[in-house]
């Protein structure tokens, strides 16, 4: 995947085993509401090791570096500091012992200057207690000169991409001089380039006696920084080992918990007619010119890197967002942009990427939720009466096997798998011709993963057409019958099921050979 | 897929489902009728109660659409504004001469436009609403004493102004009574029993999750201030008939105590909750208690105090034991092991 | 479970960004665009009649603006930290009120001294509100919203419908009110050197910076491990103090105060900090364009008589300015954000 692949596999071990962990978490517990995050978690990190921490997505990962961060308080469990037991207040807690942590998602202040983001709360000050501005835009050069970005330190933060934001935050941590640096998904946005130059500066940082904790899902990664490694699974540790200790194979099982093939059962379907048509469509600085067909009983899926523009396409067909040009087609019939009744009225239903922010009103009760694509059809003479929605609600939760204690609790008591059962079950009921899923088992439990696939495997099989936008491969290559690769806003590709091999989609996806 | 749903059945009485915040507003108001009938004295009277019909008439009517417009997550401070711009404006159409029979409904229609004019800074633009209507509530005042000064139009039909405070023959129930129960029926449907409700719901607890809903939020939220404007534009109608005085200050103020007795309801500040029998309570709960105080000769200034601090009180109290009943919860669990998980 | 990473081509990859960004511009000529019309008024009002610039009628309109001003600034703090206060004109009357029922009472107490008094009857009303916002998890607007009329109540009550007249007060006080250094009143410089202050505070102080912090970016801040609530109570005693100032400032200039003083001035201070290009939601603004929207807001009231405009405009005026200028600031920034948007893609 990337070119950096082999000059730290021959460095271990960096730390002295047996020494005392620079930081040691011992049987943490974390539920939110009905949801267990975290059951007896461990980890330990050592100075001047590099840790890397894998796991399917909804496994504990973020839920564990919260805890680290101080951003959450875990329901049981210890967490030691050099052998001392502490206990964070908060993140100024964390902060203060030498806790450095950089997410996934930069959260930058967009109205402050660069350089104040990096130094806010402890910016260099005068004799006389005023900012001194000079300085710390001085401060703010030399660190990005260390990590070799020629970001400008006065300018707002407002408007920077998202690789220069995660430059921002690298910057803020090395700032802070962090004996303890936590990286989630640094890489997720940054170049090849960029890799290679964070790489190094994380190097550096660890062999002058950092200990760092690197959550990636890209093994190639893991690999070239890392000496140790801890797989989690469902909330607890799996296993720790030294890298040079185990294959990749092995990891990949243990994450996942079951071999591979058994996961996604698509069945063959002999393709009927074309439903959904999409024509050129192109919307300004998110895809460009992406056309495609889609028959009845067949599932095609929409791969690519994040930030593709995938999701922004399949919000385009379904009318949540504006495009520019083009044309969507379901069963011959035009549909109007940016209209998404019309979508609706026409047989197409959306389940979202965001399930939390798209998909559901976590406050209202599970009957609302799963009733309200369809609340003008169940209404008679206009009014909601008589319990139609209700028995709506018992029958899809039903028949998608949903957990849940009442119809009348909030989305918000559910689990993440069961969340998802519901937002699938209020497009389900809508018996839509052209199911678009954009993906569909992000965060949720490797059970309900399964079930998932069996319901869309099952759908298609009915005569359902269906687009499926995932970011993982097993997925893609387990589900789709054609595959479909977007690059930067553009279709780069099609590969029949076939055809399709890890290696093919990824070359697709990024323009280059594979590692 | 097998149609046995595999929920968790949890029988028996949920006390908490009963608990809740208007509930707990209805029976304080009930309490309260009774306490104000039985040791206020003259509280109990019928012209008392006919007074305090009249009295809570706009509040009520202003509340209807405020309602819906806080269940979405917007506010519209601006409303007793339109109450007085439409009151001055139908003093200038009166004084040049235009019939009655025109000039009500055409309130209602400028009420409407000037709705319009909030909703289309807020949907179109995207500004929040605080700031606009913030903006208009001095805009249609100021608006209102442009067209008025500090003048007074009063020489209205006498037909017109003794329907209004009226009863129906000898009962003291008073006219505008039918009008109202009619309204506040109308607007409970929309909210609770028909698929626009369901929107307004949605629209307010998750924008996002709404429009991938399809739910034309900015739509619906637009016509909902086109409502409150319209039913502003009616409650000018009926306070300047009332007083028989049509006058650019009419209604100041009054925004305040529409937004208080509809927290006070249990509707959220923040959207997505409420219900509309809860406000219903909140209203006459709060015009009771300041007409209470009034028999009681506390002074007028004593009242705004009352109703400032019922305001924040209504807020105030669901967080703090929505924080007590989250710190209880957390208790209780610790007691219990946590189960596996299926 | 290989999970297609994200990646960006290296092409699009090591951005160089430099220093001034079109916001920036934006900003600058935002502030630059007040003063062009501040400028206009003024010219267009001397043309109609030429003593609208003399002596006297400047220093009415600094007198006037030097209440508004200080109002204006301890406003800007708590707007910029995303949070409002509607209760400043009540605070206002309530801080006037009982300065003056004190002089009256005791003509002994010293100019100094009277301030102090000013400062702490605002300053407690400034710690209740940010108590109610921030312990008691009550939006700002609701909080006082509520407390505008609470506090003006107590007004109410205190004065009970009396009326301290300026016989009643020690002359002292009234020539502080009309004093001046060089032709200049004390009161607008007094409101001069406060706004000096803040705007040190806020640019050169690492609290004053977590100002911006909190209105920026509320998640940003929880992560960053800034005192919000320590910082939010700061904003409203800060409003509530200079708001209570501005009440010693107005009983020492006007000299007759009762219990309607300040009435409904919250809406000309939110219009001065919003024309000011303070943003409503916090994060950006500074006091200075604070100031320039007070000084436009005076010169217009001051403007309508001489240019012959029913003063019943006034208010009409101050509601319309309010809603231009987020409309004129929202369709700015989306026009910004759109060419971002274009700029930064990497389609075509």
């Amino acid at each position: 995947m990337s070119g950096t692949g082999t000059e730290a596999t021959g460095q271990l071990p960096a730390w002295p085993p047996g020494e005392r962990p620079a930081v040691r978490l011992t049987g943490a517990s974390k539920s939110f509401g009905s949801v267990v995050a975290l059951r007896d978690a461990s980890i330990d990190i050592h100075a001047g090791e590099a840790h890397a921490l894998v796991g399917e997505n909804g496994a504990g990962k973020s839920t564990l570096i919260k805890i680290l961060a101080g951003a959450h308080r875990p329901d049981s469990g210890t967490l030691e500091i050099d052998g001392h037991p502490v206990e964070f207040s908060g993140t100024a807690a964390a902060k203060a012992a030498g806790i450095a942590v950089i997410y996934q998602e930069p959260t930058l202040f967009p109205d402050l200057t660069v350089a104040e983001n990096i130094f806010i709360g402890r910016q260099p000050r005068t004799r006389f207690g005023l900012i001194d501005r000079a300085r710390m835009n001085r401060e703010a050069s030399v660190l990005f000169d260390r990590l070799g970005v020629p970001l400008a330190p006065d300018r707002p933060a407002r408007g920077l991409s998202i690789a220069d934001q995660q430059v921002v935050e690298i910057a803020k941590a090395i700032s802070l001089d962090a004996r303890v640096l936590i990286m989630d998904e640094p890489t997720a946005a940054l170049s090849g380039v960029e890799v290679d130059r964070l790489f190094a500066v994380t190097r550096s940082l660890r062999d002058d006696g950092a200990a760092v904790l690197f959550i990636s899902h890209r093994f190639d990664e893991v690999e070239a920084l890392c000496d140790r490694v801890t797989v989690m699974r469902d909330g607890a540790r799996v296993s720790t080992d030294r890298l040079a200790d185990v294959t990749i194979d092995q990891i990949v099982r243990r994450m996942v918990g079951r071999e591979l093939g058994a996961l996604f059962p698509k069945e063959d379907v002999d393709a009927g007619d074309v439903i959904l048509k999409v024509d050129g469509l192109s919307r300004e600085g998110a895809y460009r010119d992406v056309s495609f067909d889609v028959r009845a009983g067949e599932i095609v899926a929409l791969a690519g890197l994040v930030g593709a523009g995938r999701s922004e396409v399949v919000q385009g067909i379904f009318g949540v967002d504006p495009r520019d040009s083009g044309s969507v087609q379901v069963d011959g019939q035009t549909l109007p942009p940016a209209n998404p009744r019309a979508a609706m009225r026409a047989g197409v239903a959306l389940v979202p990427e965001d399930r939390r922010q798209q998909g559901l009103l976590l406050d209202l009760s599970i009957i609302r939720n799963a009733t309200l694509a369809r609340r003008h059809r169940l209404s008679t003479l206009g009014f909601l009466i008589g319990g139609s929605e209700r028995r709506e609600a018992e029958e899809w939760t039903g028949r998608l096997q949903t957990r849940y204690g009442r119809l009348g609790d909030p989305a918000a008591t559910l689990s993440g798998g069961n969340q998802q059962k519901v937002v699938l079950a209020k497009w389900l009921a809508t018996g839509p011709k052209v199911l678009i899923v954009d993906e569909p088992t992000r965060g949720i439990d490797i059970g309900t993963k399964a079930e998932v696939h069996r319901l869309l495997s099952s759908l298609a099989a009915d005569g359902v057409a269906i687009v499926m936008v995932s970011s993982e491969l097993p997925e893609v290559l387990g589900m789709a019958d054609r595959i479909l690769v977007m690059r930067e806003g553009r279709l780069s590709g099609e590969l029949s099921r076939a055809d399709a091999t890890e290696e093919s989609v990824m070359f697709l996806a990024t323009g280059r050979e594979a590692a | 897929m097998s149609v046995e749903a595999g929920r968790q059945g949890r029988d028996g009485l949920h006390l908490s489902r009963f608990a809740t915040w208007d509930v707990a507003i209805i029976v304080v108001t009930v309490v309260f009728l009774i306490f104000a009938v039985t040791s206020v004295q003259h509280f109990g009277t019928s012209q008392n109660a006919t007074f305090l019909v009249l009295e809570l008439a706009p509040i009520l009517l202003l509340a209807l659409p405020m309602t819906l417009i806080i269940v979405t997550g917007e506010i519209d401070l601006s409303v007793a504004s339109t109450v007085g711009l439409t009151s001055s404006a139908m003093g200038v159409m009166w004084n040049s001469g235009v019939p009655l029979e025109t000039i009500m409904p055409l309130c209602v229609v400028i009420g409407a436009v000037l709705g319009a004019v909030n909703g289309f800074f807020v949907t179109a633009l995207g500004l929040p609403s605080l700031a606009v209507t913030i903006g208009t509530l001095a805009l249609y005042r100021g608006l209102a004493f442009v067209l008025l000064g500090d003048t007074a139009v009063a020489d209205f039909p006498r037909s017109h102004s003794s329907w209004t405070i009226g009863t129906i023959g000898e009962t003291p129930i008073p006219n505008v009574l039918v009008p109202m129960i009619v309204l506040a029926g109308l607007f409970a449907a929309v909210l609770h029993a028909m698929p626009v409700g369901r929107a307004i719901f949605a629209s307010g607890s998750n924008r996002v999750a709404a429009a991938f809903a399809g739910i034309p939020v900015a739509k619906l939220k637009f016509w909902l201030y086109v409502t409150s404007g319209a039913v502003a534009g009616l409650v000018g109608v009926f306070w300047t008939l009332r007083f028989s005085s049509a006058r650019a200050d009419n209604a100041h103020g009054l925004e305040l105590t529409v937004v208080a007795a509809v927290l006070l309801g249990g509707v959220s500040i923040f959207g997505g909750k409420g219900t509309l029998p809860g406000v219903l309570a909140g209203v006459v709960l709060l015009s009771s208690l300041q007409n209470a105080l009034r028999l009681a000769n506390v002074s007028s200034e004593a009242l705004t105090v009352v109703t400032g601090s019922l305001l924040i009180i209504s807020v105030l109290a669901p967080n703090i034991l929505g924080r007590v009943r989250g710190v209880l919860r957390r208790r209780l669990r610790r007691t219990h092991v946590p189960a596996p998980n299926p | 479970m290989t999970v297609l990473a994200r990646e960006r081509d290296s092409e699009g990859g090591a951005t160089s960004s430099t220093g001034s960004t079109l916001l920036d511009t934006v900003l600058r000529f935002r502030a630059l665009g007040l003063l062009v019309v501040l400028a206009a008024l003024v010219a267009v009002t001397a043309a109609v009649n030429p003593r609208f610039l003399s002596g006297s009628s400047i220093r009415d309109i600094l007198l006037a603006a030097s209440i508004t001003l200080l109002l204006a600034t301890g406003m800007t703090v708590v707007v910029l930290t995303r949070g409002i206060d509607l209760s400043v004109g009540s605070v206002l009357g309530l801080s006037a009120f009982c300065t003056a029922w004190l002089l009256s009472e005791n003509p002994g107490v010293s100019i100094p001294v009277a301030m102090l008094v000013g400062l702490g009857i605002g300053a407690v009303c400034g710690l209740f509100n940010g108590s109610v916002v921030h312990f008691g998890r009550v939006p700002p607007l609701v909080a006082t919203l509520g407390t505008l009329y609470v506090f003006r109540g107590v007004v109410y009550f205190v004065a009970g419908g009396s009326r301290i007249n300026a016989s009643d007060m020690p002359a002292g006080f009234l020539d502080f009110g009309s004093a001046r250094v060089l032709g200049v009143p004390y009161l607008i410089l007094i409101s001069l050197v406060v706004l000096a202050l803040v705007a040190v505070f806020l640019s050169r102080y690492r609290a004053g910076r977590d100002m911006y912090a909190l209105g920026s970016s509320p998640e940003a801040a929880e992560l960053a491990g800034i005192p919000a609530g320590r910082r939010k109570l700061t904003a409203y005693v800060l409003c509530g103090a200079l708001a209570g100032l501005g009440g010693v400032l107005y009983a020492a200039r006007y000299g007759t105060v009762d219990a309607s003083a300040g009435y409904a001035m919250e809406l000309d201070i939110v219009a001065a900090v919003v024309v000011g290009g303070v943003a409503i939601f916090g994060g950006s603004g500074s006091v200075l364009g604070a100031a320039l929207g007070a000084f436009l807001l005076t010169v217009i009231s001051n403007a309508l008589p001489v240019l012959n405009i029913d003063q019943f405009w006034q208010r009409a005026i101050v509601g319309a300015l309010i809603v231009g200028a987020i409309a004129v600031d929202r369709l700015v920034a989306l026009r910004v954000a759109e060419s971002l948007r274009k700029k930064g893609s990497h389609v075509g």
